[in-house]
């Protein structure tokens, strides 16, 4: 019953994780492509929570911490970049 | 299945079906700002909380793992951030509002801060 859940849920993310990849196709301007990339991020920390449950072990939980740090900085420097064309602008 | 594990099946569907609610409102709101407002708002939340589902798990277990502890507050701290930049940069790069909009608070405040400049 427990592992049917688990499965029920990583399904669910792994959908998501599909629409994110549709909308990065079809998106028609550069930001809707940063927030889908940006989201699937947070589905992929999701993820690796629930299979950690799955393996029952506790190795995962830097992969789920430096996940979120990269998936943060990501998107904070393509946002600048396509704001100004710079990622580090001085004022 | 004890009461623990009934616990934690109902955070793990919630953020599974909150995950789902996000994916929904990015495929289909009609403009950038309505898909930023559901990819950061909601997704962050879903991610919370299987993770705190899975604190939980191994607290029950018997380990305490600060690791995941941090993993949460980061995500809390750092998603409304990268939603105000994806936002902002949006506006800048020159991207209309969708034709249902009916108010848009920043572009009076851009108009006065263009004519103070010159």
């Amino acid at each position: 019953m427990f592992g049917t859940i688990l499965n029920i849920v990583l399904i669910m993310l792994s959908l998501n994780i599909v629409i994110c990849f549709v909308r990065t196709l079809i998106g028609p301007s550069l930001p809707d492509r940063i927030l889908a990339l940006d989201a699937i991020g947070m589905q992929l920390i999701g993820i690796i929570g629930v299979i950690m449950i799955a393996q029952d072990t506790v190795a995962y939980a830097e992969v789920a911490l430096v996940l979120s740090i990269l998936a943060f900085i990501g998107t904070v420097a393509m946002s600048k970049f396509i704001e100004r064309g710079v990622i580090f602008d001085p004022d | 299945m004890t009461l623990i594990e009934v616990i934690i099946s109902i955070l793990l569907l919630i953020g599974g079906i909150l995950a789902l609610i996000s994916g929904i409102g990015i495929l289909r709101l009609p403009d950038v700002y309505g898909r930023i407002h559901a990819a950061s708002k909601v997704s962050t939340l879903g991610a919370i909380t299987i993770m705190v589902a899975v604190f939980l798990y191994f607290l029950v277990e018997g380990t305490f793992v600060p690791k995941l502890l941090l993993t949460i507050f980061f995500i809390f701290l750092t998603a409304p951030v990268a939603g105000l930049m994806m936002g902002r940069s949006a506006y800048r790069f020159g991207i209309k509002l969708s034709d249902t909009s009916t108010e848009d608070d920043l572009k009076k405040y851009m108009e006065k801060k263009s004519e103070a400049n010159q």
